[in-house]
């Protein structure tokens, strides 16, 4: 990584508070549109609820789909924010400064998003109390803590409530900094939030130190988080194709792989939207992409020992199932598509530096990773529950409703929106982060090449 | 009367020569601190090593967190007792993935309360500031109990060459 911009600190301030401070031509219009796609899917979820599950595709013996898939596809992007912002601090990769706020907030949006599906997948979301909450004192029943469904909200609102309160932690000295930029009522709200934020060495100290605790905190939860989910699935024993002893790791691998790659493909937006380009720079994307590769091919290997196991069991069921998900239409053709986009396009293409630091390049392979790992897990989620086995006296073939489909669109602009909506007022890449990197940087020169060093304290 | 004065400064080697400069006219430590936009490096103006005690809010946490959720697995289990899955009342695995999120996401909240504390916040009268220092300048702040002091103060600032001086 030789590239190296010479930025002060009111130039940084300007260029990343241009979302704050001013309001880009194109937000209104964006989040008019988005909006308007959230309220049609709020409404489309209303009317469900209304008239009950059956305007959506679910029937015997299909009752997982794609709610179920989109809930598993936003808790795996959701694991961007940990992977990048905790592990990256811990190892104090140096790249990872305009990248952390950016995926945080992703884990916070995502998880948020999840949650809905579950909710409104149950049917009448008014009973989920009854299940989850352990609050009905007055008759003794208590939710069945033996059951993953009530693990997995547990981890869920684990990790949501850590992120959220890690998001806030970091983001108090550019509350500071909004309060000293700003007038009126969005000064008085800044100076609430910012909590007094004065910068002296004891508050910064506690940002660094307690930045680091909070990874190492967060870090086993975010390991737990999709485990719990793969549980959801491998400790039902009935279901040819989800009881997997690998699926936990399997499951946390591929969250990763697809979280980082949303991570790149909100980079890209970022740096286009609010043109920053001296703060997102293709030293970035470069650097995620060789993560990237190494977290897709390992996340390879366990779709390969998922296939072995099967298939090395001899087991009649999980043969014909995995016979199916291969060979026969239409998963057959959901099988190559997701084989191809979640790897065999994208990881050979980041193996050649021009692509790498080709943004555009990296924006589009990033959706192709995601189109692939939201047909992952619909590939292991339907195909168990729609091949037709003995004893069932009824099936029907899985086809998702326009219903179901306009609230798995509604997940996407929900999430976008409540981006662009966080953007307005507080923002996108970490200033003090990039102020940081600038005073701890400096050009050295060994013999006649001038390189960009890091200083680095030494505890 | 508590007044504090604040010198401001564009790089950090004056800044840190104010501070020294106040050590040296014998202010107490703990009455002068510096101000900045950007962490620098611990000891960078030769300041005062704050000592801190965040590592025992986790550890804090987590034990409340721990104590909760074994009393929630089990009594809420034992007031219940229906067997599912032919599985015990109490199944120790399936009690201990609870108490691992509820011990951690405890021990999570407590560290966050932890680092507000310790960062001395919230203060919402933080005193002499000046919306330069998230430009990248940098404040010397000293607060006094005597008034008497205030020029000795203001004549190490000068002399190590602070481009301005407020008073409050």
């Amino acid at each position: 990584m030789q590239q190296r911009r010479e930025l002060d600190q009111v130039y940084t301030n300007r260029k990343l508070l241009n979302g704050q401070l001013d309001t880009p031509k194109w937000w209104l219009p964006t989040v008019s549109i988005l909006g308007v796609v959230v309220l049609i899917g709020v409404v489309v979820i209303a009317t469900m609820i209304n008239k009950g599950l059956g305007v959506t595709g679910l029937a015997r013996p299909v009752y997982w789909g794609l709610f179920i898939t989109t809930f598993v596809f936003w808790v795996g992007i959701s694991h961007a924010g940990i992977m990048i912002s905790a592990i990256l601090r811990l190892t104090q990769a140096e790249w990872r400064r305009p990248v952390t706020r950016a995926a945080e907030l992703l884990t916070v949006f995502s998880l948020l998003t999840a949650l809905v599906f579950p909710l409104i997948h149950a049917g009448r979301p008014w009973r989920i109390a009854y299940w989850i909450m352990p609050y009905d004192v007055a008759r003794g029943i208590y939710p069945n803590i033996r059951s993953p469904l009530i693990m997995d909200p547990v981890a869920i609102s684990t990790y949501l409530t850590g992120s959220t309160l890690f998001l806030y932690i970091a983001l108090l000295p550019d509350l500071g900094n909004l309060r000293d930029r700003t007038t009126g009522w969005k000064n008085a709200m800044y100076t609430v939030l910012a909590l007094g934020w004065r910068g002296n060495p004891r508050q910064w100290k506690m940002q660094t130190v307690g930045g680091i605790l909070l990874s190492a905190l967060m870090l086993p939860i975010f390991v737990s988080v999709h485990s719990i989910v793969s549980w959801d699935f491998a400790i039902a024993a009935a279901v040819e194709g989800w009881h997997s002893t690998i699926f936990a790791p399997y499951f946390v691998i591929g969250a990763v792989h697809s979280g980082v790659s949303a991570v790149v493909t909100m980079m890209a937006l970022m740096r286009w939207l609010w043109k920053w380009d001296d703060f997102i720079r293709p030293e970035h994307f470069d650097a995620l992409a060789r993560l990237l590769i190494v977290v897709a091919t390992g996340w390879l290997a366990f779709t390969f020992l998922e296939l072995t196991f099967a298939l090395y069991g001899q087991d009649a069921p999980e043969i014909a199932l995995r016979e199916m998900q291969m060979f026969q239409w239409p998963w057959n053709a959901l099988f190559i598509t997701f084989f191809l986009t979640a790897y065999l396009i994208p990881v050979p293409m980041w193996l050649f530096k021009r692509v790498r630091t080709n943004i555009a390049l990296m924006f589009w392979t990033s959706i192709l990773v995601n189109v692939g790992m939201w047909l992952e897990r619909f590939l292991i989620i339907v195909p168990g529950l729609a091949r037709r086995t003995p004893f069932v006296y009824t099936w029907e073939a899985y086809r998702p409703s326009p219903v179901e489909w306009t609230i798995f669109i509604w997940s996407f602009a929900w999430v976008t929106f409540l981006m662009l909506l966080f953007s307005r007022f507080f923002p996108l890449v970490p200033l003090f982060e990039a102020k940081e990197s600038q005073v701890f940087t400096d050009d050295v020169m060994i013999g006649r090449a001038k390189v960009p060093a890091i200083v680095r304290e030494a505890d | 009367m508590t007044t504090s004065i604040l010198g401001l400064f564009q790089q950090p080697e004056p800044a840190a020569d104010a501070m020294d400069g106040l050590k040296e006219a014998g202010f107490e430590l703990g009455t002068f601190d510096v101000l900045t936009g950007t962490p620098y490096p611990e000891g960078a103006f030769g300041e005062h090593v704050p000592q801190h005690r965040l590592f025992r809010f986790p550890a804090f946490g987590a034990i409340i967190g721990f104590t909760l959720s074994v009393f929630l697995t089990s009594v809420t289990q034992l007031a219940y007792p229906m067997v599912t899955g032919g599985k015990p009342i109490l199944s120790i695995f399936a009690m201990l993935i609870i108490m691992y999120e509820m011990t951690m996401l405890a021990g999570v909240i407590a560290t966050v309360i932890g680092i507000i504390f310790e960062s001395r916040l919230p203060n919402m009268k933080p005193g002499i500031y000046d919306t330069r220092i998230t430009e990248g300048w940098i404040g010397v702040v000293i607060t006094f109990d005597d008034e008497s002091k205030v020029a000795d103060a203001e004549s190490v600032l000068n002399k190590a060459g602070a481009l301005e001086i407020k008073h409050a």
